[in-house]
């Protein structure tokens, strides 16, 4: 099972290895993690992935709570939340197959912003499973390079997390 | 309220934050880095101990802490004197003792530059400690001490690290002291919540085997008396941990002794047989639970404990209730109802009689029974603090010193230090003046941290080392024989040291014991002699701690090692 968290830290140096740390530290498995600051430049907003049983998220927030950096953790379930994921793809290509990638990129609404002769870079913002497709479709022209930002996710509706 | 602001050095603003949280004490070594603090020390109204090696300034420190339930201080410089501190910082992380712990660092404009003595201390002692905090600016240094010593002494207690770069200690500030600390990750539940206690209080009333278990939280806590309290209404008998000894008496009537591998049959058999145990600040360790999946396999749980992480972490509890143990003891005895059925503790007095705990008096004696010089120290100075190293001797000193108040055994439980009971030690009887504090220590330990012979001496500390001695790393040792054919690799060192000439060449008293019957004297001669002492008793070199509940094995499939002979 994968679980979204929403973890709420203070913007200070450090926080990232503490969080990090503890993960590792206790043998959890983070699929991803994002950070960055959020509207209150004091604060800093990670959206981690992590996989594990109900008994492991329950392990996992409590250990993240137990950080004095830490101000809240949420488990964003994925029927009241959003989530997003962007990736930069640079996929070989020639003259002729450069027109098949940019119809494949418009179709998943994706853009192209880097143009060489012999390759292009596109950029997708979705959740995973659109990334994933992209990516089978564009793997048979040669995908030279792939980056991934992981996700980040936020509540649904008026509530902060 | 703001106080008028004074211009001061980091160095100096160190000092006064001291005084303010009320310092009196701080165990610590000098070095570089640190020659601003320690110019300021000199002629502060502080007591500086200075100890030989940086390790026993924090076992010092931890032990001041135990004995007193304020929080120790400890300071060492930058790299390895910082380093030195990892033991003991890990030390009072695992038993959750309130500790601030001060290091110097090397200049700021040197920092990560591999600069002589600068290691990542803050980096290292992340996992062990409860926070830790570089200070990058001297104007920051007042509400960082000011919440390091929050942080230390509330919810579940733990030791926090300042690491202070030179120029910070040189960098002139206005000085202010703030009142309140503003922490909005940290806000500790103190309170239980009351339909979880009345819950549990319902289970209580129904239970008609419950048991109490009891770990360092209510030594932490100063629930002592709420625990006696407790059980006697509810008529429920008590176990206490290793760390939670002395938190209920050992002559009273309702307790079970320890539980667990080491423990008493009758602890283990009464936690199997339950049909509730109370768990109350303790965490349900491997030491304690035996096979996990057997472990009061008939039991409802109940799980007392201020930190929510531990909750269910190890096994699964019925009624979890986070908050302060005093506060949550009070609360259940008003909610749950007075017993009146004495057929449980007349089954448990059934097996407390049919399996005692004992040992067999030599009959051709290769030295003392070290369970009987216990027992001898226990009847000579029943008011004593108890302090141990790791291994045997602390097992036995767990099984047969009678205690009878919190704060009088202090040990390493949850990391097993050895070398740790001397210089903590050191530590309980500068807070403690007024009491007898022995340490018990197996000839192994004790030579892990032997060196602060020098510091006993020097600072006056009259603090008595029992030295176990029976040439054997005994509990290795004892491995070996149970589960590897006696083949003692590497755990013989007879002969090795004259502990009597060690103590007298640092100009303490040196005293050894032979046989039984001058077991007595020597400890008459060493409480009279109120120098520090070591006594070197020859004890029976191959003896075991019984009973045992060998690793992996349910708490009940506890065997007996002490052989007739």
């Amino acid at each position: 099972m994968r679980h979204t968290l929403s973890v709420l830290v203070e913007n200070r140096y450090g926080v990232l290895t503490r969080v990090a740390g503890m993960f590792s530290r206790r043998g959890y498995n983070i699929d991803s993690l994002t950070v960055g600051v959020t509207e209150d430049p004091t604060m800093s907003r990670m959206t981690i992935v992590v996989r594990g049983d109900d008994q492991v998220l329950e392990q996992v927030t409590k250990q993240l709570n137990k950080l004095i950096d830490v101000i809240r953790v949420t488990d964003l379930k994925s029927e009241n939340s959003v989530e997003r994921e962007m990736a930069l793809i640079k996929v070989n290509c020639d003259v002729t197959s450069r027109s098949e990638i940019m119809q494949i990129a418009d179709i998943f609404r994706a853009r192209i912003i880097d143009v060489a002769s012999r390759s292009v870079v596109v950029e997708i913002t979705g959740d995973e499973g659109k990334i994933n497709a992209i990516e089978q479709l564009l793997r048979p022209f040669g995908i030279k390079e792939m980056v991934r930002t992981g996700k980040v996710a936020i509540r649904r509706g008026q509530k902060s997390s | 309220m703001t106080e008028p602001t004074e211009k001061m050095t980091g160095a100096r603003a160190f000092i006064e934050c001291l005084y303010r949280e009320g310092v009196d004490t701080i165990f610590g070594y000098p070095g570089g880095v640190l020659l601003p603090i320690y110019d300021e020390l000199y002629g502060a109204n502080i007591r500086h101990i200075l100890v030989r090696h940086e390790q026993a300034a924090a076992h010092a420190a931890e032990g001041y802490a135990r004995a007193t339930g304020r929080t120790g201080v400890c300071l060492a410089t930058s790299g390895p004197g910082a380093t030195n501190l990892v033991t003991g910082i890990a030390n009072a992380y695992m038993d959750s003792i309130p500790m601030v712990v001060f290091t110097g660092q090397v200049p700021s404009s040197m920092l990560g530059n591999d600069a002589f003595q600068e290691a990542n201390i803050t980096g290292i002692t992340m996992p062990i400690t409860k926070h830790n905090y570089l200070v990058q600016d001297a104007r920051d240094l007042p509400r960082i001490i000011k919440e390091a010593f929050h942080i230390a002494s509330t919810g579940r207690p733990g030791p926090v690290l300042v690491d202070m770069p030179k120029d910070i200690t040189l960098q002139e500030i206005d000085f202010y002291y703030p009142d309140k600390v503003e922490l909005r990750g940290y806000k500790p539940t103190y309170k239980g919540n009351l339909q979880q206690i009345k819950k549990a209080a319902a289970l209580i009333d129904k239970s008609k085997n419950p048991v109490i278990y009891a770990g360092g939280g209510i030594i932490n806590s100063n629930a002592s008396a709420e625990l006696i309290e407790f059980a006697e209404h509810i008529k429920a008998p008590v176990t206490t941990t290793l760390t939670g000894m002395g938190g209920f008496p050992v002559e009273h009537p309702l307790f079970l002794g320890m539980p667990g591998m080491h423990g008493t049959k009758y602890a283990n058999y009464a936690i199997q047989e339950s049909d509730l145990l109370i768990a109350v600040g303790a965490r349900f360790d491997d030491r304690v639970t035996g096979k996990l999946k057997a472990f009061a396999s008939n039991a409802k749980i109940v799980h007392i404990d201020i930190d929510p992480a531990e909750i269910s972490k190890n096994i699964k509890v019925d009624i979890p209730i986070v908050g302060d143990a005093k506060w949550i003891l009070q609360k259940l005895l008003t909610y749950s109802s007075e017993s009146q059925s004495e057929k449980w503790i007349e089954r448990i007095g059934h097996w407390k009689k049919e399996n005692p705990l004992y040992y067999i008096e030599p009959i051709t004696c290769s030295g003392i029974k070290p369970q009987y010089i216990i027992e001898q120290i226990s009847q000579a100075c029943k008011d004593a603090i108890i302090v141990t190293e790791v291994g045997q001797h602390q097992m036995w000193a767990a099984q047969y010193f009678k205690f009878n108040e919190p704060r009088t055994f202090i040990t390493s439980g949850g990391l097993g230090t050895m070398g740790y009971g001397f210089p903590a030690s050191i530590g309980v009887k500068v807070a403690r003046p007024d009491k007898v504090v022995f340490d018990i220590a197996g000839d192994g330990s004790f030579q892990m941290n032997s060196q602060e012979l020098a510091t006993a001496v020097q600072e006056n500390v009259p603090v008595i080392v029992a030295i176990f001695n029976n040439g054997y790393l005994g509990m290795v040792r004892q491995w070996q024989e149970l589960f590897h054919e006696k083949r003692y690799s590497s755990t013989c060192i007879q002969n090795s040291v004259d502990f009597v000439k060690l103590a007298e060449a640092y100009g303490a008293l040196g005293l050894r014991a032979n046989k039984p019957e001058e077991v007595r004297p020597v400890i008459e001669q060493a409480l009279a002699s109120g120098r520090p002492t070591v006594i070197d008793f020859v004890v029976e070199c191959e003896e075991n701690v019984s009973p045992m509940v060998p690793a992996g094995a349910a708490i009940n499939e506890i065997l007996d090692l002490e052989r007739k002979k």
